[in-house]
């Protein structure tokens, strides 16, 4: 067989083989990621029992699918903030002696405004807003 | 120039790990030819499916959760919403009974074609086991999904396990993670089917596969008794071939699993009746049905008992094959082995046939 005919016939042969494999791995590589698993936004969580925590104290509430730091700072301020550490997304915590949020992965602090004191934090947590009526406290994210 | 680097990777990396002796060895094996070759195919399709099963396996680890509670919703997820999620499920389960089917050919195929005669012996000793362990790859993959079907699939195989006497109950205990068939049974069946059997599996198929080398591809004895032989290189003559075999049995498998997707059932509902018409898998129909027909007492013994000891006896003395095949002075009992082959084949068929009619 003349060399041009036997390389054209590889040439297919080759690229038909690499089609074929890549029409294996074609399925396996979107099998691989991960489905988005459509979540219903939420904007506004209403969080039972609130009005009986003590002032300077706090709790995590369920915002959706993330952990919300609800501080009741006095009588009848209130602020929240989202959990989760902007480190490396620790669920951060209240310490009520110092007045600020700690994360205990790795020992960063943050104000009762969210903003950074100390630690390896790059940036401030995500600020929600509160709306306490009577016995009813709403926690919304910022528009 | 990309050839000159690549001939540099390969001197590397003969130097250190004697690909060398490898090739020479790949270099002279040889195939027989003749009529039956087509038969030497099936033990390397076989292993090709379970090399599909490995990586489809692995591929629904990735999303399978192993309990009561979530396992039907996982493999629903599965089906539904993971990108070709289905084809990988449903791929996974054709193989599986693909898997089973060629497996059985390959065993009847090297019987008749005498490939268990010394020194062989071994080869066709943990050829039984791996097929053991293909059955046991089966029953315990197929409650995975935990749908009805499956549930009381387990249900009957494990009481039936419970029936071997003396052993019997502890058996059934171990095997079920309990007295009855729950979240613990599908845990143990989950860390069986993905760690334990595969560990085994991989154990005794690197010996069979090793003992195949070897001893090198078998010729039937009543060929070698004539002369020469025809020998078809292994590489690349038989390795293409080979190759383009595995290649239709994706290909086939691509088809099956499109066109006959694997049913989901409905969830495991303990406390609902089986429903009409269940029966297992194809693979235990002839065992099945044969239970079936016992009268409920022979001698001292229940049906199930004294079928699960004929059963056993009867794998027991097909294993031993490579013993009673041949005479003490090494002359074969040719009829015996042909017979007891066919009647196997014959009880097997009809068996499955009736019990799936039934």
């Amino acid at each position: 067989m003349p060399d041009t005919r036997r390389r054209a016939v590889n040439y297919l042969l080759g690229s038909g083989i690499i089609a074929s494999l890549a029409s294996f791995l074609y399925p396996v590589a979107k099998f691989l990621r991960p489905p988005r698993v459509p979540e219903a936004p939420v904007n506004e969580v209403t969080v039972p029992g609130a009005a009986r925590m003590a002032p300077n104290s706090a709790r995590i509430v369920r915002f959706g699918t993330e952990p919300v730091l609800l501080i009741r700072v006095s009588e009848a301020e209130w602020r929240a903030f989202g959990a989760t550490c902007t480190h490396l997304n620790c669920t951060v915590q209240y310490r009520s002696e110092s007045q600020q949020i700690w994360c205990a992965c790795h020992n960063g602090f943050y104000d009762l405004n969210g903003r950074v004191v100390s630690g390896p934090p790059p940036r401030p947590l995500d600020e929600f807003v509160v709306r306490a009526r009577g016995d009813e406290v709403v926690i919304a994210r910022r528009s | 120039m990309a050839i000159q680097t690549a001939k540099r990777w390969q001197v590397w990396l003969e130097e250190r790990l004697g690909w060398d002796r490898v090739r020479e060895f790949l270099a002279h094996k040889k195939v027989p030819v003749h009529s039956g070759t087509a038969w030497y195919y099936f033990g390397g399709i076989t292993l090709f499916l379970f090399g599909i099963q490995v990586a489809t396996g692995i591929l629904l680890l990735l999303y399978y959760r192993p309990t009561a509670a979530e396992a039907y919703e996982s493999v629903q997820f599965i089906m539904t919403r993971v990108e070709f999620g289905w084809l990988i499920r449903s791929i996974h389960s054709w193989s599986a009974n693909l898997m089973v089917l060629t497996a059985f050919i390959h065993m009847f195929s090297v019987a008749f074609l005498r490939g268990w005669q010394r020194p062989r012996e071994l080869t066709w000793l943990s050829g039984i086991l791996l097929l053991g362990l293909t059955l046991a790859f089966g029953f315990t993959g197929y409650l995975l999904p935990w749908n009805t079907t499956a549930y009381f699939a387990t249900k009957v195989g494990t009481d039936l396990a419970g029936s071997v006497p003396f052993v019997g109950p502890g058996l059934a205990r171990f095997l079920r993670g309990g007295d009855e068939v729950t979240g613990a049974t599908l845990t143990r069946f989950f860390g069986f089917h993905v760690a334990v059997l595969p560990a085994l599996t991989t154990a005794l198929l690197g010996l069979h596969l090793a003992l195949v080398q070897r001893f090198g591809i078998s010729t039937p004895p009543w060929l070698e008794s004539r002369g020469d032989v025809p020998q078809m290189p292994f590489v690349p003559n038989f390795l293409l071939r080979e190759l383009m075999a595995w290649y239709l049995a994706l290909g086939t498998l691509g088809m099956l699993a499109a066109l006959f997707p694997w049913p989901l059932g409905e969830k495991a509902d303990p406390f609902a009746p089986a429903p009409a018409g269940i029966r297992p898998e194809w693979y235990f129909l002839a065992a099945f049905y044969t239970l079936k027909l016992l009268p409920s007492h022979i001698w001292v013994l229940e049906s199930e008992q004294a079928g699960l000891i004929g059963l056993g006896l009867l794998a027991l003395w097909w294993a031993a094959l490579p013993f009673w095949g041949v005479r003490p002075d090494g002359r074969e009992r040719t009829k015996l082995v042909t017979g007891t082959g066919v009647l196997l084949i014959a009880w097997l068929s009809t068996f499955s046939v009736l019990g799936y009619l039934k």
